[in-house]
């Protein structure tokens, strides 16, 4: 299958100060792609680079088949790209500001506003469909954002921070709703995130991205892999009472292959395991004569990812997004 | 035969059109630009200023137009509608100098938030990543705003000429039409020339209001400003004027008259006097010999119009080069607010 987006060794400097370094990223066609990064990492940078909105101090990006740069044009006319502060004309409707956009995607103009309402049903926003853009809220101008983007039928969609702003239940909705726009209409998504939950409900793949580099991609387990590699899974045990000799039970679980670690903390085992083992660890406990009273298990998501690479960056804002 | 195939070409053709009935991005814009100014209340409110200062100075200039219509003295006088224009009888300034102010106004008012205001609302981003030229966004602004204008001035032109015809029932001649059309020309690019400058700032500008301020200030700076730094510049360096011959003060009143030309608000009513007033024959000064075997009489529109060639000219050329200016920082402008 051929990549929708092809970036190929794209930089781009503002200054002394690097936005985006040597950036590599292939999608293909029908995936949802989530780029994660704390604010000022270069996500929105990037995007702008694939619309041809940035020129790139080199590298190329190849979307759909088009060079951004060269041909933004063509590029322009397959992408639907929502920014990540949407700003709607205030005085005309909801339903204006979508037939606008779609009159200068070039749609026939017969049936034009039928087209426009039918869309505007699919995104929730039939009711609000004629009052005017200065009066909607946060998620319906989102919803609207997202309107204009499917207006124009297009390959792929880009959508920079779709979550920011939507209180939990709104978020939960709009994911769904993309999700399942994804699915009907054989869509590509891109979504770039500093949340890193909103991502991982939809995402089939996710890229973490940090000071303008890409530092992994892949499917969630597939990075934790790559990032936490021998430590895997975590299984914390609490028993009621502690043990009287923590060596033996040592020595009994080193024969598990599985198991790289164990530390012994008064009541608390805690077991870091390559592959998830939790019942074969709590049958063999039970054996011994161990009460166990609690079990947590805990798999290496997005959160250790997140900060993992993320904490050391919080306090940090680059300058062209301060400004 | 051809004939046939001719209609058949128009049919295939007709069917073309339909098939793709869409509007070009550039028709959409304006549509949209135009829209958005008519609904605006300060369009509304310029409109108001603009038709009661016509409608003012045509009241006054009717109320007197048979004291100057009958003025023998004056060469123009059989110029019935070119002096409804310009005709007055002290108690307000002729209509011609009232849009000398007024137009600056009018274009600086369409234009000075062209750009930033949408790129402070976010809708340029959103504006831009459709599959539109960036060029075309500017001259979308440019052009609907000139659409208006000429729409406006044009209308009150006409509806001036219709007026007159009624209350007078004079004849128009065919000559104070073309120049009246001429005027209105000219009024049309004064306006032009300040909507691009206005345009231009609002590229530059981050904030609509500094653009605004900073268009208003230089249209103070040459309507007030300007000639009174000439004048001191004048007395500073130019020679007592009991000292020079002749040819000197001809040369030097030339001089002075070329730096007052710097000035736009100096070339449009320049131009717009010598429109409509045709016995204008120079706009410089002029020696007893050249004016020794004149007669006072109008002047030919082909003369007259040899005559504000220069100052149409520098206005276009003005309008022009800001426009071009305002390309050159659009086009590689980036757009993230």
């Amino acid at each position: 299958m051929e990549a929708i987006i092809d970036l190929k060794n794209l930089c781009k400097s503002y200054g002394s100060y690097v936005a985006v370094d040597q950036l590599n990223l292939k999608i293909p066609h029908g995936e949802i792609f989530g780029l994660l990064g704390p604010n000022g990492a270069g996500k929105t940078t990037s995007i702008l680079m694939m619309l041809g909105l940035t020129e790139p101090d080199s590298g190329s990006a190849i979307i759909c088949g088009h060079n951004a740069t060269r041909d933004p044009i063509k590029v322009k006319r397959v992408v639907g790209y929502m920014p990540d502060n949407l700003g709607f004309y205030p005085q005309l409707t909801g339903l204006e500001n979508l037939v606008f956009m779609a009159r200068l995607n070039g749609l026939a103009e017969t049936g034009i506003k039928e087209n426009a309402r039918k869309i505007l049903e699919l995104v929730g926003l039939k009711a609000a469909s004629d009052k005017p853009a200065s009066s909607y809220s946060r998620g319906m101008k989102q919803r609207l954002g997202l309107a204009e983007v499917l207006i124009k039928k297009p390959k792929l969609i880009i959508l920079d921070e779709p979550t920011l702003g939507l209180d939990p239940s709104g978020v939960k909705e709009f994911l769904e709703l993309i999700k399942s726009l994804q699915r009907e209409q054989g869509l590509t998504v891109l979504l770039s995130s500093h949340h890193l939950h909103h991502v991982q409900q939809v995402c089939d793949r996710v890229g973490i991205f940090v000071d303008g580099k890409l530092l992994a991609t892949g499917d969630l387990p597939t990075l934790s892999h790559q990032l936490f590699g021998n430590t895997g899974v975590e299984t914390s045990i609490h028993l009621t009472e502690e043990l009287a000799d923590p060596a033996i039970l040592k020595a009994e679980f080193s024969t598990f292959p599985e198991i790289n670690g164990l530390i012994v903390n008064d009541r608390i085992l805690q077991f870091n395991t390559t592959q998830d083992i939790t019942p074969k660890i709590v049958r063999r406990l039970v054996e011994l004569g161990a009460n166990i009273q609690a079990i947590s298990h805990k798999q290496y998501g997005l959160d250790e990812i997140y900060a993992k690479y993320f904490e050391k960056n919080t306090n940090l804002t680059p300058k062209h997004e301060s400004a | 035969m051809k004939a046939l195939s001719e209609s058949h070409y128009w049919a295939t053709n007709k069917k073309k059109s339909k098939e793709t009935d869409q509007l070009s991005p550039f028709k959409v814009l304006v549509r949209k630009e135009v829209s958005d100014h008519v609904h605006s209340w300060r369009f509304i409110l310029l409109l108001a200023l603009v038709l009661l200062t016509f409608f003012a100075s045509l009241y006054i200039s009717m109320s007197n137009i048979r004291a100057s219509f009958s003025n023998v003295n004056d060469p123009d006088h059989a110029f019935l509608y070119l002096k409804l224009l310009s005709a007055t009888d002290g108690s307000m300034p002729p209509f011609h100098i009232l849009m000398s102010f007024l137009a600056p106004l009018l274009g600086i008012t369409m234009g000075f938030d062209a750009i930033n205001s949408e790129q402070n609302s976010g809708s340029l981003t959103r504006l831009l990543a459709q599959p539109v030229y960036r060029d075309n966004i500017l001259l979308a602004k440019f052009y609907s705003a000139m659409l208006i204008i000429a729409t406006l001035f044009i209308s009150l032109t006409l509806l001036m000429i219709g007026g007159g015809l009624f209350f007078t029932g004079v004849r128009i001649e065919s000559q104070e039409f073309l120049r009246i059309i001429g005027f209105s020309v000219l009024t049309i690019v004064y306006v032009g020339f300040y909507l691009s400058l206005s345009i231009m700032l609002s590229v530059a500008f981050r904030h609509a209001s500094t653009s605004a301020l900073t268009a208003l200030g230089i249209w103070l700076f040459f309507t007030v400003f300007y000639p009174i730094l000439v004048n001191l510049a004048i007395r500073a360096f130019l020679p007592d004027a009991a000292y020079l011959t002749q040819g000197e003060k001809l040369a030097y009143n030339e001089l002075i008259m070329d730096i007052m030309r710097v000035a736009p608000g100096q070339l449009y009513s320049d131009g717009a006097t010598t429109m409509l007033m045709p016995s204008i024959r120079s706009l410089g000064p002029m020696s007893m010999e050249q004016l020794s075997g004149a007669i006072p009489s109008p002047l030919p529109l082909r003369e007259s119009l040899i005559i504000v060639w220069p100052q149409l000219t520098g206005l276009l050329a003005g309008s022009i080069a800001f426009f071009a200016l305002s390309y050159y920082l659009f086009m590689r402008r980036e757009i993230r607010s």
